[in-house]
């Protein structure tokens, strides 16, 4: 009766069972980190990995405080990708730490991809972390669980991303999960940043925020990353804020109240301007906070699901 | 007919045995001084609201009420894997020096109520903690007793005992299938 299988390494083909499964895992998780005592001793003995391969502060602050809650004990692994020895440089890393005896290794990685890589090399539980351009499970995971309570549910809310889609795992992530959950998605940004086929995800397009705005009932706002300027996708950030920002004068011309989320770290006065991200319609703080929670499900939902493994552990390995 | 199931507790007989282990809790601790009425989730919880109903009309004054999930407590994780669903735990007040009363439906191995203390634990250190269930049915495994009981019914290793109560289940009563020891 496992939810998940031994890996969570993408939201795609997840099934709204499994999805709701998380959630609701997740919900009353949330309650231990405000104990006194903030700890469960659910995962003692066990030993994550976080093997990151990318520049990561949230998220693997988040992961640590999850694994700590859940009483495993944890191992920060930061390398800088080399572009020459991918592949194996990865496995064998792994492979490494396999054989100092680890149950679960957490990654993020700049190649899409390299998290089902690892996952179908190694034995541990793999959750990835951010792969590439490609998903980021844990935070769209957090953003459902965040939109889920603030809009009383996601069948049938319409949520708008903004920005950066073509570069962005979160939105991939996102969008994955939020059709899953039966909701209407779109993105909306400049063309360049846009992937051409995105409609064949089953999203909406807007090419003009204001539209997007008086259709959404929720929107996600992408991180602007700096270094698209230089690479030609947008003429300048003051040129994508006075478009695409999402800015209180936009917000106050919408039909209803809109949730406003960030997966941080912001631009503050690019992609959103501060008096949102700090405003009464924000969530974005109770996204970091519910963001601990949904990766303590996780680990809590995949532990024990490596009965390969535990059989090795037992000696009597498959 | 060793599998039959049958109604070891009708609905006046649970009321019954509810008010009486109420009289009891409070025969135990003199009276509602530092009283916390904690019950397991899912029925133990059930059980302990109406002991709490009952200790108010008896006394005239409230006893504070919470709730214990012990998923996360579980010495089973490797071996059954996780659960899917976890439930709330609500701790509504200090329990540094109080006496709580931990109530559960039924009592069999032991193992929910090791779970249950070692979650406890986490929240305070209480001057008391005593165990209250509706059924004791045997079959410990660990150094664990009730302080209260509503019924022993010693039942096989084979056998069941359900508790049904009527916000979760429509029904309100204790029925035992399986052989009788």
């Amino acid at each position: 009766m496992t939810i998940l299988g031994k890996d969570l390494l993408g939201l795609a083909g997840l099934s709204r069972e499994q999805v709701t499964a998380i959630l609701d895992v997740a919900e009353p998780l949330r309650a231990i980190s405000e104990r006194a005592i903030k700890k469960v001793p659910t995962l003692r003995g066990m030993t994550v990995v976080n093997l990151f391969f990318e520049p990561s502060t949230r998220t693997r602050i988040s992961f640590e405080f999850a694994e700590k809650r859940m009483s495993a004990d944890t191992v920060n692994v930061a390398t800088a990708a080399s572009s020459v020895s991918k592949g194996e440089t990865l496995v064998d890393t792994a492979r490494n730490l396999e054989a100092m005896r680890i149950d679960m290794v957490v990654i993020r990685h700049p190649h899409s991809g390299a998290a089902r890589f690892l996952a179908e090399r190694i034995e541990s539980n793999v959750i990835n972390a951010g792969d590439g351009t490609h998903e980021h499970p844990t935070q769209g995971l957090l953003d459902l669980l965040t939109l889920r309570e603030k809009l009383g549910g996601l069948e049938g809310k319409r949520i708008c991303i903004i920005g950066d889609v073509l570069h962005s795992r979160v939105a991939r992530s996102n969008i994955w999960g939020l059709k899953a959950m039966g909701a209407q998605v779109a993105v909306c940004g400049p063309r360049s940043l846009l992937p051409g086929a995105i409609r064949e995800l089953g999203v909406e397009v807007f090419g003009r925020i204001e539209a997007a705005i008086e259709w959404a009932d929720a929107l996600n706002v992408l991180r602007l990353q700096l270094e698209r300027m230089q690479l030609g996708y947008i003429p300048s950030l003051r040129e994508y804020n006075r478009v695409f920002g999402v800015t209180r004068a936009r917000l106050e011309r919408a039909p209803r109240d809109l949730v406003i989320l960030h997966p941080g770290p912001m631009n503050r006065g690019v992609e959103i301007d501060s008096d949102v991200a700090d405003g009464p319609h924000s969530v974005i703080l109770e996204q970091v906070t519910n963001g601990v929670a949904v990766r303590m499900a996780v680990l809590y939902l995949l532990a024990g699901n490596a009965p390969a493994l535990a059989d090795a552990a037992r000696g009597t390995a498959v | 007919m060793p599998d039959a199931a049958q109604v070891a507790l009708n609905s006046k007989a649970v009321a019954r045995t509810i008010s009486r282990m109420a009289d009891e809790i409070l025969e135990l601790n003199a009276g509602l001084d530092r009283l916390v009425i904690v019950g397991i989730q899912r029925r133990g919880v059930q059980i302990a609201d109406r002991l709490a109903d009952v200790i108010r009309d008896r006394e005239g004054a409230d006893v504070p009420r919470g709730a214990l999930d012990i998923t996360l407590y579980r010495d089973d994780l490797q071996t059954v894997g996780p659960r899917p669903v976890v439930g709330r735990t609500q701790i509504p007040v200090d329990i540094d020096d109080q006496v709580v009363v931990i109530v559960d439906d039924v009592l069999f191995t032991g193992r929910t109520i090791r779970a249950a203390l070692d979650e406890l634990a986490d929240f305070g250190r209480p001057a008391r903690i005593m165990l209250a269930v509706l059924v004791d049915r045997g079959g410990r495994e660990l150094p664990i007793h009730a302080d209260v009981i509503g019924k022993r019914i010693e039942v096989g290793p084979g056998g069941r005992v359900d508790v049904f109560v009527p916000i979760l289940d429509g029904r309100d009563e204790v029925v035992v299938s399986g052989a009788l020891l």
